[in-house]
């Protein structure tokens, strides 16, 4: 990835955007990954205006119908079109994970940040919980917490946030172990900061990058955890739309042959989570060059 | 001779670049963290170091009980109110609180229940009326069967794949090899089963019915392990042992495919790396043979960092265990937990999450002083 000598003048002018362009373009699996998101949020957006029937009408008559011109993905067996249900579906399953990683984010990386800089008894403390946390594979623990807490959209962002924000807190602190040595921190310490400002402003955004991949791989996270636990029967429940509920239902009619009612709420989460999955390869890449000889 | 000899000796003072261990880290939850606050210096000695890995278990210990009794103090519902059954006063109801310790304070019920934990009792299920580590142990043969064998098919096809597409980097071997890793981790584990069931049982018909470990029309073989596969083998019973092997294959193939993709892209990585290191550069100079290269040398050196994420993939395959076993009926600790789940049945809820952890816990604790015994490098810094 050697930049050409050439270059170097204008690569002293480019602003970041530019530069991010730049990659973009040469490395399209990324920029496909980006066009995907954005026509997903856009649908989930603008579901109530593109969705061609209202998710949650019944129509007796038309119950069971395989795809056709009329319903593209088939309908179920009280007659909802299938295709307007998943466009709804999005948004649950897109707002709940991301709200889940934004708040995890955010919350994990002030802790850890402020664990990592003071060390000492908070450190320890802070760290021996993560542990804890940590012993619990992510979906046994989002099983355990949606049982206890109960089933609404409010605790299924708790559940999803509680069970993704050790991993931060773990990341930021390692990194903050690191950089608090370098020589910056020294010097925003010899002219008084308080500590807290030099965790939060001087170091906090330097340990930013591995974060930022780190999220856009647990949003893809996420959106599986979430549906495994409406597949389960312990997220969304019907009569509301969610991907993983809709392949539970979905499954009871896989006996009688009707295999759309399973095969396209899976695909919806499949290309979510690839999704979110590539973007976060190519940020990698991006971000961190010792990844790059890797790929 | 002398060449291996030179070659060996390379391989053995050469250190691998330091990102192995970054990954590492990065990969596994236990010990990567530490590290860097107390640097592991060169006197420490191997004792030391598994001494100092074991008691970072007890914290950890700790944490876990803590987190699963917190999790049955919130379930909403009164257990003993369940207990009484509905048609009790609420004198009796109170009666039944007072005999289970439930009106005493919160810090001595959490003793109580650690205190149960180490005479072995997890509890009683609401709904069998039986104590869950009888229920547990009827049940933990079928996931034990089901884990092992999901973690030998991975693992047979997992870093074969990855060791090729690092060999073959750049041809279709790793090409494939990487669209197999990138569908397997964005496939939600439900609906790879569901795939399965649907191509090879509805429609091909190759597969058995998808309801549980052996065919309606045979009795399980006789009990010497719990594993049916492995007891049908051993009394010689192949009818059993095919019948069970059938029902075997879907779900584990499921479970499988979900954990390949990591260990694959880790065989990757690490093979890699260890091809364009100094001392497999000397070997190629030194004009070995190609296979010796690669296959002896290179590929030796990867098993290590391969086996360190085998503690990640069984926390994946413990998880994964709840919905698969689910989708095929497997009657398994992980089948049982969801239906407590649904049922808000307090007693099993505890006991799988509690089971997990501590199976997780101890796994990587395993390859954590596995890894210590065969490298060096970890204990000597």
């Amino acid at each position: 990835m050697a930049v050409p000598a050439t270059m170097a003048p204008v690569a002293r002018r480019r602003s970041p955007a530019r530069a991010l362009w730049r990659r973009l373009r040469r490395n399209p699996v990324t920029l496909g990954a980006l066009c995907v998101i954005v026509a997903l949020l856009g649908a989930a957006a603008l579901a109530p205006l593109i969705a061609p029937f209202d998710p949650d009408a019944t129509d007796a008559a038309a119950a069971l119908q395989s795809i056709s011109w009329q319903h593209w993905l088939g309908t179920d067996i009280y007659g909802r079109d299938q295709l307007s249900r998943i466009l709804f579906a999005a948004r649950v399953d897109l707002f709940v994970p991301f709200a889940a990683t934004a708040i995890a984010l955010t919350v994990g990386s002030l802790t850890g940040a402020i664990a990592g800089y003071r060390g000492g008894i908070l450190d320890q403390l802070v760290m021996r919980t993560v542990d804890a946390v940590l012993a619990f594979p992510a979906l046994v623990l989002a099983m355990g917490l949606s049982a206890a807490l109960g089933h609404s959209i409010g605790n299924l962002v708790a559940v999803l946030t509680i069970a993704q924000i050790p991993v931060y807190i773990r990341l930021i602190r390692g990194e903050m172990l690191r950089v608090r040595e370098m020589e910056y921190a020294e010097a925003a310490r010899s002219v008084g900061n308080p500590s807290w400002r030099i965790a939060l402003v001087h170091l906090l955004p330097n340990c930013l990058p591995p974060l930022i991949v780190q999220a856009t791989l647990a949003m893809g996270f996420a959106v599986l955890t979430m549906a495994a636990l409406s597949f389960l029967g312990l997220g969304i429940r019907p009569p509301d739309s969610e991907w993983g509920e809709m392949t539970a239902e979905g499954a009871s009619q896989m006996v009688t042959g009707e295999w759309w009612l399973f095969l396209f709420p899976g695909l919806a989460i499949m290309v979510t989570v690839l999704t979110f999955n590539l973007i976060g390869d190519g940020l990698r890449d991006f971000l961190d060059p010792r990844m790059r000889g890797v790929q | 001779m002398a060449r291996a000899v030179f070659v060996q000796r390379c391989a053995r003072d050469t250190p691998l670049p330091a990102r192995t261990h970054s990954a590492r880290a990065g990969l596994l939850h236990k010990g990567g963290g530490n590290r860097s606050k107390w640097p592991v210096t060169r006197s420490m000695s191997l004792a030391l170091y598994i001494l100092r890995r074991l008691l970072s278990v007890v914290p950890t210990l700790f944490g876990v009980t803590l987190i699963s009794f917190f999790l049955t103090y919130l379930l909403p519902g009164n257990p003993a109110l369940v207990k009484a059954g509905p048609l009790a006063t609420p004198e009796y109801v109170a009666e039944v609180e007072r005999r289970m310790g439930l009106d005493r304070p919160m810090w001595e019920q959490y003793g109580r229940y650690v205190s149960g934990l180490f005479r072995g009792d997890l509890g009683e299920s609401a709904s069998t009326g039986r104590p869950v580590l009888e229920d547990f142990l009827q049940r933990l043969p079928a996931t034990l069967e089901l884990t092992l064998a999901s973690l030998i098919l991975a693992v047979a096809i997992g870093v074969p794949l990855g060791v090729l597409a690092a060999v073959h980097r750049d041809t279709w071997v790793d090409h494939l090899g990487r669209i197999i890793g990138v569908a397997g981790v964005a496939m939600p584990t439900f609906w790879t089963g569901l795939l399965f069931i649907y191509v090879l049982f509805y429609m091909v018909g190759w597969a058995p019915a998808p309801l549980g470990r052996l065919a309606p029309d045979l009795s399980p073989p006789a009990h010497l392990t719990g594993l049916y596969v492995v007891d049908a083998a051993l009394s010689g019973n192949w009818r059993v042992l095919g019948s069970s092997l059938a029902q075997l294959a879907l779900p584990a193939a499921t479970l499988a495919f979900s954990v390949m993709a990591p260990l694959a892209r880790m065989a990757r990585a690490t093979m890699l790396e260890i091809l364009q290191s100094d001392y497999i550069t000397a070997a190629w100079a030194a004009g070995l043979p190609r296979r010796r290269v690669v296959y002896g040398d290179a590929l030796r050196n990867a098993l290590i960092p391969i086996v360190t994420t085998l503690g990640v993939i069984f926390g994946f395959l413990m998880a994964g265990n709840a919905v698969v076993e689910t989708v095929f009926a497997w009657p398994g600790i992980g089948n049982y937990a969801v239906t407590a789940l649904m049922t808000k049945d307090s007693g099993p809820i505890q006991s799988f999450v509690l089971f997990v952890a501590v199976m997780y816990v101890s796994v990587n604790l395993a390859v954590d002083l596995i890894y210590a015994l065969v490298d060096p490098r970890i204990r000597l810094g």
